[in-house]
C-alpha cells in the first residue's frame, strides 16, 4: 500500500532541508541520482535501450515500418512517439488509453527528437510520396520514482542511437529487403533536462517525494552544440524571468554531463559487441 | 526449534515444511498429513505446532494496536486515515478530540487536514466494514514535525525488540523521539536533520536484516559510526 | 515459404537445437520494480516478461468488492516492441482473453478469503515475445505474488508443449507456435499436482494428447525449481549478508 497523499510532516521536512541546500536522499540540488543507460534490451525491436535514474525505470523500443508518408511532407519519413504509463510501474498508473501526463511526455520528446534534429527525415524516404520510414519510438515507464521526462528522453535518443534499419532496395513497385542492416544516422544529440522548483530553489532530477512538492517545473532541452531546441513549463506554479534564464544555463551545463554518460556507455556497449 | 541444521528455514508458499504428527500454526495449512507454508517466510517449530514467519506482510487492523495514520479525505463528521493497510480507516469526529465539537458549526479540517499525520489506536474492526479508530487517548492525536518513515509490519516486533532493547537502543544512541505505529508507520523527530537522517537509516537496516542475528549490536556500531561523522562534518 | 520451414531436422534437433523434452533457459529475477508490492522478470529463451502485484489494496469503484474474499485483477499486455510488426498498445481481444485465463490460473492458489472487500492486481507485461508468453507470465506472476507476501497454497507454473512437424515437443518458440502443429499451454500447481490452465489448439491424437500433456508438466517441474531458487536468493539473510561482506572485501 502505497499513499498518494503527500505527507505533510515529510513536505516540511523536505523544505526544512532544501532550504539548507541538502536533500531526503543526501544529493546536492543540482545532482542527479546514480543514472544507468543499457543499449539492446528488447531484442524484437529495431533499436532499444532503459535508462534507470536510482529507482526510477524506463525502456524504450523503436519500431521500423515502411509506410505512407505525410502529403504535406512527401520526400520525409515520419518520426512518431508513444508513451505507456502501464500500471505495473506506479500504484498510480490505471490502464486505459494514454493519460494527459502520459500525452505531454511523449509530445515533449517527440518535440526535442524533432526540432533537436536527431535524425533527418529525408535520409528515412525511399520513394517519394510512396514509401518512407516510419519510425515508432515506444516509451514504456517500468517503475515510476520522479523525473519520467528526462529519462523518458534519455532512453529515447540511446534507443535511436542503437537503431538499425533494414537496407532496402526499389525494384519496380516492390521494395525487397536485402537482409543487411545499417545503423540510423544520427545528427544530434538533444538531452532533456527538467529544473523543478520547489520554495524558491531549484532542483534537478527530483524523487517522486520531491515532484509532488513542486511549485513548478521547466524541461529544456540542449543540443549538442549548447543551442536550446524545445522548453516545456508545466504544473501549476510560476517563474520569473531571473529564473528561466538560470534554469537554461543549468541545463546546459546538466545536458553536456548526461550527454558524456550516453557518449561513454554508448561506447562501452558498442566496444563489449565488437 | 528448528528442523533443518539447527535454524529456522527459508519457505516459499506450497512448500512442504514437515510430515507426521504436526498442528498447523499461523501461514501454514495441513493436508493428508503434510503441513505446507503459505507463505514466503521462516518456518518453525514449537512443540508440535509449526508456523512460519513472513518475509513480508500486511497490517491486518487489531482492536487496541497503536497505529500511526495519514489523512486522506474527510466528510463533514469523519475522516478518512490511510493506516498501511489493505483497509481504510474511518476516524468519528466523537473519537478524534479531547472535547467534544459540533461538526455542524465547525468544518472539522480545522484539527485534522489531508495529508496529517495521527497517532491513533484502532477501537473496532470486524473485516465487514472499515476499522474504527480512535484518537483521542493521551498522546494522541496529530504527530508535529518529524519525518514518517515506513518499515513491514512484519518487522514490527523486531524494531521494538525483545521487552524493548531495539527501540530503546535506538532513542537512547541517536537521541531522537521514535513512534512506532503496529501498522509499519515510524515517527521519527529532532531538532538535528542529519540524526533524523541517520535515524530513518538504521530504521530501514532493522527492516532489511531483521531476521540476522547480533542486529542490535550491529545497528548500534553503524550509529556510532554516523554520529562520529555528523561530529567531524559540523566541527 | 511457409511450409518448407523445417522445425525438426534429420537429427531429430529443433530449429534452435533443442531436443523434444529440452527447455529453453530460464532466468528468474526477484523484487525487480521498488514501487510494486511484488514483482519478477523472467527470461526464457528470447521471451522477455515482467510481472507485478499491487495489493492487497482497497478496490475503486467499491461495488466490485466482495465481502468474503478479495478480488484478483489481471492485466496481460504486450509493449508494442515485444514483437516482429509493431503492436498497436490498445488491448486486443487476444490479450484480453488471455489476462482471464492467466487470472484463473492464478486463482485457485491464492488464499483470496484472507481479505474481504480488497483487490489484487497483477500486471503482466511482455517485453519481447518469442512463443509461450502466457504460460512464462503465469510464472513470473506467481513469483511476484510471493514477493508481495500473499498467501498462496502453492505457487503456479506455466509452461507449453505441442507438436511440431509430427513431433511432440515441450516449450515452444516463436516459430514453432506459429508454424507447428499444435500449442497446448498448460499451468501447473507443483505440489499440489493440479492444472489451473489448459488450452489447445489443433488436432492431437490421445496418446498424443497424453505425451504432451506429461512433456508440460515436467517442464513445469523443472521451471518449479528456477521459481523456488530465484526466491530463496532474494530472501536468504545469511546468504545475503554473506555476499554484502564478500562485495566489501573486493
Amino acid at each position: 500500500m502505497k499513499n498518494k497523499i503527500p505527507v505533510s510532516i515529510n513536505r516540511e521536512h523536505v523544505l526544512k532541508l532544501l532550504s539548507k541546500g541538502m536533500r531526503i536522499d543526501g544529493r546536492d540540488l543540482l545532482n542527479y541520482r546514480p543514472i544507468s543507460i543499457n543499449f539492446e534490451v528488447a531484442g524484437k525491436a529495431d533499436g532499444s535501450a532503459s535508462v534507470r535514474f536510482g529507482d526510477t525505470y524506463v525502456m524504450v523500443g523503436v519500431k521500423a515500418e515502411i509506410g505512407k508518408p505525410f502529403p504535406d511532407t512527401p520526400g520525409e519519413g515520419v518520426l512518431l512517439v508513444n508513451a505507456e504509463f502501464v500500471p505495473l510501474a506506479s500504484p498510480d498508473f490505471e490502464p486505459g488509453p494514454p493519460n494527459e501526463d502520459a500525452i505531454e511526455l511523449a509530445r515533449v520528446v517527440d518535440r526535442g527528437l524533432r526540432k533537436g534534429e536527431v535524425v533527418d527525415l529525408k535520409e528515412l524516404c525511399i520513394v517519394p510520396g510512396e514509401k518512407v520510414w516510419m519510425l515508432w519510438v515506444d516509451i514504456y515507464i517500468l517503475d515510476h520514482n520522479g523525473n519520467l521526462m528526462d529519462a523518458a528522453a534519455l532512453a529515447s535518443l540511446a534507443a535511436l542511437m542503437n537503431t538499425k534499419l533494414p537496407e532496402v532496395k526499389v525494384e519496380g513497385e516492390e521494395i525487397i529487403k536485402t537482409g543487411k542492416f545499417k545503423p540510423l544516422n544520427i545528427k544530434d544529440y538533444p538531452i532533456a533536462v527538467t529544473l523543478g522548483k520547489i520554495g524558491g530553489s531549484f532542483i534537478v532530477d527530483p524523487l517522486l517525494d520531491e515532484e509532488q512538492l513542486m511549485d513548478c517545473r521547466l524541461t529544456v532541452i540542449t543540443t549538442k552544440s549548447g543551442n536550446i531546441c524545445a522548453l516545456q513549463k508545466s504544473f501549476s506554479g510560476t517563474f520569473s524571468q531571473g529564473d528561466v534564464l538560470k534554469a537554461l544555463n543549468i541545463a546546459v551545463e546538466k545536458g553536456k554531463e548526461l550527454r558524456d554518460l550516453l557518449f561513454s556507455s554508448f561506447e562501452k556497449f558498442s566496444s563489449s559487441k565488437a | 526449534m528448528s528442523m533443518v541444521g539447527g535454524r529456522r528455514s527459508l519457505v516459499i508458499p506450497g512448500e512442504i515444511i514437515v510430515e507426521g504428527n504436526f498442528r498447523a500454526g499461523l501461514n501454514t495449512y495441513l493436508e493428508n498429513g503434510k503441513i505446507y507454508s503459505t507463505v514466503m517466510g521462516l518456518a518453525e517449530i514449537r512443540g508440535r505446532v509449526v508456523s512460519v514467519i513472513p518475509i513480508k506482510s500486511y497490517y491486518i487492523p487489531k482492536v487496541g494496536d497503536i497505529v500511526i495514520g495519514i489523512v486522506t479525505d474527510n466528510s463533514p463528521t469523519y475522516w478518512q486515515v490511510d493506516i498501511n493497510s489493505p483497509y481504510m480507516a474511518i476516524l468519528q469526529v466523537s473519537d478524534a478530540l479531547p472535547r467534544p465539537i459540533d461538526p455542524a458549526k465547525e468544518n472539522i479540517r480545522k484539527y485534522f487536514d489531508v495529508g496529517d499525520v495521527l497517532l491513533a489506536e484502532i477501537a473496532l474492526f470486524d473485516k465487514l466494514r472499515s476499522p474504527l479508530l480512535k484518537a483521542n487517548g493521551r498522546g494522541q492525536g496529530k504527530l508535529k514535525g518529524g519525518i514518517l518513515v515506513e518499515v513491514s509490519p512484519a518487522k514490527v516486533p523486531r524494531l521494538i525488540g525483545k521487552r524493548g532493547s531495539m527501540i530503546n537502543m535506538l532513542k537512547k544512541e541517536l537521541g531522537c523521539q521514535i513512534i512506532v505505529g503496529q501498522n509499519g508507520r515510524v515517527w521519527i523527530n529532532s531538532v538535528n536533520e542529519k540524526l533524523i537522517d541517520l535515524a530513518v537509516k538504521a530504521v530501514k537496516i532493522v527492516d532489511e536484516e531483521a531476521q540476522t542475528r547480533g542486529l542490535t549490536e550491529r545497528v548500534k556500531k553503524f550509529i556510532l559510526k554516523g554520529k562520529e561523522k555528523i561530529d567531524l562534518e559540523s566541527a | 515459404m511457409d511450409e518448407e520451414i523445417k522445425l525438426i531436422d534429420e537429427n531429430g534437433l529443433r530449429v534452435d537445437g533443442r531436443r523434444f523434452d529440452e527447455l529453453r533457459p530460464v532466468r528468474i529475477e526477484v523484487g525487480v520494480l521498488k514501487n510494486a508490492d511484488g514483482s519478477a522478470l523472467i527470461v526464457q529463451g528470447r521471451t522477455k516478461i515482467l510481472a507485478a502485484v499491487y495489493g492487497p489494496r482497497e478496490i475503486h469503484p467499491k461495488h466490485l468488492s466482495k465481502p468474503d474474499r478479495a478480488v484478483l485483477r489481471c492485466r496481460y499486455h504486450m509493449a508494442p516492441f515485444s514483437v516482429e510488426d509493431r503492436k498497436s498498445p490498445a488491448p486486443s481481444r487476444r490479450e484480453t482473453e488471455l489476462s482471464k485465463v492467466i487470472r484463473e490460473a492464478l486463482e485457485p492458489a491464492i488464499l483470496l478469503e484472507k481479505f474481504p472487500r480488497t483487490c489484487i492486481d497483477v500486471f503482466v507485461e511482455v517485453l519481447e515475445a518469442d512463443g509461450g508468453t502466457r504460460c512464462a507470465g503465469v510464472t513470473a506472476a506467481s513469483v511476484a505474488l510471493a514477493d508481495a507476501g500473499i498467501p498462496m497454497k502453492d505457487l503456479v507454473v506455466g509452461c507449453a508443449a505441442g507438436k511440431v512437424d509430427g513431433v511432440v515437443v515441450v516449450d515452444l518458440c516463436d516459430i514453432e507456435d506459429k508454424y507447428g502443429e499444435v500449442d497446448v499451454p498448460v499451468a501447473y500447481m507443483p505440489n499440489k499436482g493440479l492444472i489451473s490452465l489448459l488450452q489447445m489448439d489443433g488436432i492431437l491424437t490421445m496418446e498424443e494428447f497424453e505425451k504432451a500433456l506429461n512433456l508440460a508438466i515436467d517442464g513445469c517441474k523443472k521451471i518449479y525449481e528456477v521459481q523456488k531458487a530465484a526466491l530463496k536468493r532474494k530472501y536468504d539473510f545469511t546468504e545475503k549478508l554473506k555476499r554484502e561482506a564478500d562485495k566489501s572485501e573486493e
